[in-house]
Parts: C-alpha cells; structure tokens; sequence
C-alpha cells in the first residue's frame, strides 16, 4: 500500500454494520491532504456507505455501529468516535449529494445557509463567503444577477453546482462526494468534473463514482472496493494502466461489475 | 483553510448553543403534544366526578322535568337514535355515490373540478349554516316541519363531505391493475365497481360513515335552528302500527329533541343539580363518540394491515 | 361481438344516476347560497345596509331595535382571536414535534388521542368552558365575569389544536428526506433544520392548515352559546361576555321564530354574514392548496 505525501485522514480498521450485517470489512485506507481520492466499485460494494461514515450520516438512522477509526488531521480527532459531536464532524466535512438537492430558498440563502446555522448573520460577511463560494464553484457569473431568484429556476447542472457552492461556503477540510454527476447530463458532467479538479488545492477531496472514466479522469489515487473491502489502493494512473490485482483488472475491463 | 482555524472553541461554543436549543425544543414539543392528552384525561374526569352518580336506569326511561332528579333522557335518545337512521340513509348512499362517480367516472372536466370544490367548499361551512339551509328549504320549502326528517336530512348534508371524502380516499388505494385486470376480462365499468372497487373499499368507507355518524351524534347547532324542542316529554309515533301496512312513517315528521340539545338545555339551567344531569348526559356522549371513533380507528388499522398493496 | 343494447343502457343509467349524486354538492352550495340571499333580501329591504353594517349596537328583539352587526362581528372575532393564540404556535410546536423529533411509538400514541380531542362533541366541550375552566380562571382572575369571551376562546383553541398540528404535520412529513439530510450534512440541528428549511418548504400547508383552524373557531357555535354569553357587546375585553354571530342565531332559534318576521330574517343576515367570512377563508385556503401543488 501506498502512502500518500501529506495525508488529511486516515482510515484504521475501520468496520460498519446495518443492523447486525457487516457492510464495511476492515478498510485501512490514507487520504492525500489536498488531493483527489476516488473510490469505484460494483453496484452495493459499500462505497457511499464507506463515504457516510466521514461525515457521520449513519448516525441520523437507528441501529447502525462503528467499528475503528477515522483520524482526521492535524489534530488527529477520531471522527467515529462516540465522544466525537457528530455536529462538529460535519461542520469540517462536507458533502455533495447524488441527486442535487438545494433547499427550496433562494441562491443566496441556499449557499448562505452554512454560515448562518454557525451564527453567522453579518451580511457583509455572509455577501463576501457567498461570492467567494459561487466563484469556486464556477457559477457566479450565471447567477450573480439573479441571486434571490429561486434555487429551483436553475438546470440540474446548476443545481449540482449550487450544492458545491453550499458546501464551500463553509470552509471545509474535506469535501465528500457521492457520485455528485449520475443524474447530470454529459455537458453538466464534465462542467463539474473540471471544477472538481479546480478545487483540489483549496480542500481534499473523497469522490464515489460507478463511472470508472469519471474516476480516471479526475483523481489522483483510487481505491476499489468490492463487497465491503478494499481489494486495491494506488495511484490513479497505475490503478488503471497496472492494476496489481486480477480482480480490480477484471472491473476495469468490464469482466464484470 | 479550515473555517476558524485556531478556534475550535468558537465552533464547540457555537455547537452547544445549537444544541441546547434543540433540546429545549424536544422539551417544548413533548409538553406540547402532552396537553392535548392532558384536556382530554381532565375532561373526563370532570365529567364523571359530576355526573357518574346520576346515571341509573331511571335517567334513561324517564322524560325530562322540572324536577332535577326526577329528570331523564328517554326522549333525548330515541330521538338520537331515529335522527341517525334518517341522516344514515340520506348520507351514506349519497355519499358513496357521488364518491364512486368522481373516482371512476369522472373526466378532468370543468364539472367534475366544479363538483369537487364545492365539496371542499362545503367541508368547511360552518354547521349552523346548514340548519338555516334546512330551515328555508326543509323546515318551510318542502314543508316537512320541525320534525324528524329534516333534522336528519340536515346532519346527512351536513357529514356528506366526509363520507365523500372518505369513499375517495379508499377507492384511491386501490392500483390501477386490479381494475385493468377486471376489464381484461371483459367486465363493464359498473361491474368493475361492484364486483372489485366497492367491495375493496368497505373498510376505508366505513371508517369515515362511523366517524361521520358520531360527528352528526355530537351536533346541536343545526338541530336547534331547525326548530327541535328544548324540553319535551313525549315520544315520536312508533314506527310499527297495528293496522295495514304495519309500518308507520309518522315518526319522521313528529317533534323531537336529541341528546347534546338535552345536554346543552340543562347546562343552561342555573341550578347545580341540573348540571350534574348535563353531566350524566355527556358522559353518555362522550362514551358514544370515543367508542364509535375508537372502533373507526381499529378499523382503519385493521384495514391497513389486512390488503397490502 | 357488439355489446347488448340494453347493457349499455343500464351502464348509462346507472353513470347518470351516480352523477346526479356527485351533483348534489353543486345543488347543496347553490340552495345554502339562495337561502342565504333570499332572506337576508327580506331583510335589506327593511333595514339600510349602512345601518347594518356600521352600528354599534345589536338588539332586534328589543321594542327599539337597533340592527348594528358589529357587536356579533366583533364578539365572533375576539373569541377566535383567542383561540388562534392558543391553537396556531402549540398546533405548530407539536406539528414540529411529531414531525422531526417524536420516536415512532409516541407519533402512534398521539395522533389518535389528538384526532379524539377533535371528535368530541361541541356542547361537552362548551359544558367544560363554562363549569370547568370559568371558576378555575376566575381564581386568578378576579374580574372574570361567569360569560366571558377568555374560557370559550382557550377551549376552542384546543379544540383546534388537533386541525392544525395533523395538516401542518402532513405537509412537513412530505418534505423530501433528501432536503433534510442536505440540511443536517451541513451541522444543522434538528431544531435549526426543522425551522429553517422544513418548515419554509411547507409554508403553503401549514398557512392551509391555519385557515382551516381559523375557519373552524369562526363556525363555532355551542361552545360560546353556553359559556360567552348571549349579549352582544362591542367591546375587546376578554373578560366581559360577549356574544357571537353563530349564539345569536341559536338563542333566536330556541324561541318561538315565526316563518317570515324580522326577528326570523336577522337570523340569515347573521349566517349570511358568517358564510362570507368563512367562504373568504376557504378561497384563501384553496390558494394555498393549489400553491403547495406548485412547490414540488
């Protein structure tokens, strides 16, 4: 295995189960600070699952437990752990949903709404992050005229790029995405591809996708994961060209999956 | 990069603000909901403190009075019971009809949209308004008097958009493919409706006839504008006559009084004693509704569990 | 193989017959509307609409009638005022409540006992306003006058509680859990999700659900005859009776009301009067409806 140069996670034997079944199996996995990591694998191998477990999704539904860690640095908080506030852990991690889901409120209140969940109320201030967050995620000079039309006007794209907005404003360590383009058409997809990439120097990125393209594309390394377990980790560009294991050449090559 | 940087303390601070508000919120809303349980337990047992004493064999076989313990609800519930019948006949056919043609027949026409909202409309007007309506149009119109037909002829209109509604909202539930599959076989639309729609809808429809039925139980005001008396000691003419054709439909058009109006006259009474039979006499309404309401809502479960989609 | 004729005559027939009933609710609106009018005419007729409309005091029965609405209208108003104070921010709470934050078995538990809080019938409650609750108030409000405008307006307020928390509750629970999670996967509490982005996103019908609430005090009738009072004053004291536009029309109706006197016809300018406030507030509620069908 691999370790990346700075790292701004990291997985140790990390496990999860549903309701008694074992839905991640012993994952041990470095995330590269300032870096894209993309996980692939078949349908229901675990990957969204796994990516839940950053920003403690699963605690919102009942019978569902954790097994290991999540370190997060520089302060190396074990994000999974119980004594951890689950609250604190998503006000530094962040998500992108497959499905655009902005909030029915206008442009500026869906991305402004981070901050104000914080306290923050300086419109000033809330004007200054809100540009800042809409520039980042290329969509401010689509919107910067209509900012309090409302957020359901936009295209799908723009929605899915609203949300990015969203989750920006707030500075986060590490921003998740959960195949963020399945429900994008291919003009949409690779406008928010290319951002993806644009952001990797302001905040680390942890990308699912089924689309292996997408994951060559965009990310630096890549794990595959196959029934619950990471089965390879590497670069990117080796995952691809040299897989070392016949099961991750056997997905790539679309023997199965 | 992060957020505050330094300051997890700002974050933490701002995290425990967030979350006491919470809780106080979850405190808030429990509390809440508790009232609500809270009036109805207090209610009851108001109720029974004053009135349970009073309830006794002779409350129901005798006649009101001036006499406080001497006075009785025999009138008041036999005129109950005959006003449900009539309203029972008047609403319940109607309403499934008119539900079954808006669900089955119904093209997305201005008059199918017509007849709904005035069906909504109609949910929402008030219950004395239907008693003025009854008492133009029964009471002096087709001159039935102030008797019991136009009393239940009134509660039917008045508990016709909840039986509507009701019919609706089962023959909703049922998919699509068990009437496609009906049609397959070549049956007509009616046969659909009695054979499959109608009878897999009995349960929804009844759960909103019962609820309906104890509605129309527990309302006065109509009842009053329609001219039932306040005070009466007399029964309505027996429904069975001893001559040729042996049934007598002289009832419906005799004077009558019903329980909530005997209720609401002897509460009115400035003397404690009478309250106390206002009080038996609520018990007995309270113990109606609740039962019928219970029951509607053990059916609608029942129901639910029974046809799984 | 072509259908019989006279099945398709008897299909016919019974469509026709099932259509007449549906019609029924036009026939109904159309005959409490002709009602309404038709003796409320009668009624204009004798007594100027100025007068009606703008006087101070209302006393048909007495040997110098004055025929002021205002006193009705405004006793109708203080007691629903009343009771939207009480209903509206607890009916909202426990919406919230049952919505966001309740485990499932206490939803169970709740929703029936509010749906039989609704069902009980008005005189038993308008019996608790006015020997239950008067002489409790009255022990910490001296002032409090045995008919007062206070006890019925509480008790329809909870009477309407169960109205307002099941629709708004409705409308809430149809909120996609996709917006939720958005919400939460940003660090909002539940309480910060409910109130910011749930309750926003429900807007149309939880203010549906209100104006069934206000609707519902409006029409309410038993609960005020037996404990507000029957003398009509223009006044905002709470403390004082009052009386509504629905007691009036009771109190009248329970003496002698001989077809086609005034005294009969002020009867229907006070349902007319009351029908019109009500339709009002149903058109309003409709247009909510239908702009909750918008939102998604």
């Amino acid at each position: 295995m691999i370790i990346p140069e700075r790292l701004k996670a990291e997985v140790k034997n990390l496990n999860f189960y549903y309701n008694q079944i074992q839905a991640i199996k012993n994952i041990n996995l470095p995330i590269a600070e300032n870096r894209i990591t993309a996980l692939i694998g078949p349908s229901g191998c675990g990957k969204t699952t796994y990516l839940r477990c950053f920003n403690r999704m699963h605690d919102l539904y009942p019978n569902n437990r954790y097994e290991g860690e999540i370190i997060l640095y520089p302060d190396r908080l074990n994000i999974i752990s119980p004594k951890v506030d689950p609250i604190e852990v998503r006000m530094r991690i962040s998500m992108v949903f497959q499905k655009p889901n902005p909030f029915p409120k206008t442009i500026y209140e869906n991305v402004a709404y981070g901050l104000r969940v914080r306290g923050e109320n300086r419109r000033s201030f809330l004007d200054e992050k809100v540009e800042k967050a809409l520039r980042q995620a290329a969509l401010w000079d689509e919107v910067k005229d209509r900012l309090f039309d409302h957020a359901f006007n936009l295209s799908g794209g723009q929605q899915q790029r609203l949300c990015i907005a969203r989750a920006l404003a707030t500075d986060p360590e590490i921003l998740l995405f959960d195949e963020p383009t399945s429900a994008l058409d291919p003009t949409a997809t690779s406008k928010i591809e290319e951002l993806i990439m644009q952001l990797k120097k302001d905040v680390t990125i942890i990308i699912v996708t089924h689309n292996m393209q997408q994951a060559a594309r965009v990310s630096d390394y890549t794990a595959f994961m196959y029934l619950g377990e990471i089965i390879e980790f590497d670069k990117t560009e080796k995952i691809f060209t040299r897989p070392s294991k016949k099961l991750t050449e056997d997905y790539i090559t679309g023997r199965f999956g | 990069m992060g957020f505050e940087r330094n300051p997890f303390e700002e974050i933490r601070k701002r995290i425990a603000q967030n979350k006491l508000r919470d809780h106080l919120f979850w405190i808030l809303g429990f509390f809440s909901t508790l009232i609500g349980f809270v009036v109805l337990f207090t209610l009851i047992i108001d109720l029974f403190i004053d009135g349970f004493p009073r309830l006794s064999w002779s409350f129901f076989i005798s006649y009101p009075s001036r006499f406080p313990e001497k006075a009785g609800i025999l009138s008041a519930w036999v005129g109950t019971t005959l006003v449900m019948v009539v309203t029972a006949v008047t609403a319940i056919p109607l309403g499934i009809a008119a539900g079954i043609y808006l669900e089955e027949y119904g093209k997305k026409n201005w008059l199918t949209h017509l007849i709904e909202i005035n069906m909504n409309n109609l949910a929402g007007v008030p219950s004395i308004i239907y008693g003025l309506l009854a008492l133009g149009l029964f009471v002096y119109f087709f001159k039935f008097g102030e008797s019991i037909l136009t009393g239940g002829l009134t509660l039917g209109l008045l508990i016709l958009p909840m039986v509507v509604t009701s019919t609706r909202e089962s023959i909703k539930s049922i998919p699509n493919s068990i009437r496609e599959a009906s049609y397959a076989l070549g049956a007509t639309k009616w046969q659909t409706v009695k054979d499959h729609i109608l009878p897999y809808s009995m349960g929804g429809i009844l759960t909103g006839v019962i609820i309906g039925l104890s509605r129309a139980i527990g309302e006065t005001a109509p009842i009053i504008t329609v001219g039932a008396l306040t005070f009466i000691a007399f029964l309505p003419s027996p429904p069975l006559s001893p001559t040729f054709p042996f049934i007598s439909f002289q009832w419906l058009f005799d004077p009558f009084t019903v329980m909530p109006i005997q209720m609401f006259n002897w509460v009115s009474r400035p003397q404690k004693e009478f309250h106390l039979n206002a009080a038996a006499a609520g018990i007995i309404l309270l113990v109606m509704t609740l039962v019928m309401n219970g029951l509607a809502i053990y059916l609608r479960y029942r129901f639910r569990k029974r046809i799984k989609w | 193989m072509k259908r019989p004729l006279f099945i398709i005559f008897k299909e016919r027939a019974i469509e026709g017959a099932l259509l007449l009933c549906a019609l029924s609710s036009i026939f109904i609106t159309l005959s409490i509307v002709f009602i309404l009018f038709y003796e409320s005419f009668g009624f204009f007729k004798d007594i100027p609409l100025w007068e009606f409309l703008t006087g101070t005091q209302w006393t048909p029965l007495f040997a110098q009638p004055k025929f002021g609405i205002l006193p009705l209208v405004c006793g109708t108003l203080l007691v629903t005022g009343i009771a939207v104070l009480v209903a509206l921010p607890i009916g909202l709470i426990v919406a919230v409540y049952l919505s966001e934050y309740a485990p499932h078995k206490i939803r169970e538990m709740a929703k029936p006992i509010l749906e039989l809080l609704a069902a009980i019938p008005t005189v038993v409650y308008g019996y608790f306003a006015l020997l239950f609750l008067t002489p409790i108030l009255q022990k910490f409000i001296p002032d409090l006058s045995g008919f007062n405008a206070l006890s019925p307006g509480i008790i329809i307020g909870i009477m309407i509680i169960p109205y307002v928390s099941s629709a708004s509750e409705d409308s809430m629970r149809a909120v996609p859990m996709q917006i939720r999670e958005g919400s939460y996967a940003m660090g909002a509490t539940k309480f910060q999700t409910a109130f910011r982005v749930i309750i926003p996103s429900a807007f149309s019908g939880i203010a549906a659900s209100f104006i069934i609430g206000i609707s519902r005090a409006i029409g309410e009738t038993m609960v005020v005859a037996i404990a507000a009072g029957m003398m009509p004053s223009l006044t905002l004291n709470p403390l004082k009776p009052v009386q509504t536009l629905t007691a009036y029309i009771v109190g009248v109706s329970l003496g002698d009301l001989p077809h086609g006197t005034l005294e009969y016809k002020t009867i229907f300018a006070a349902g007319i009067t009351l029908f019109l406030m009500t339709l009002f507030l149903n058109i309003l509620g409709f247009w909510f409806k239908r702009k909750i069908r918008e939102a998604y």
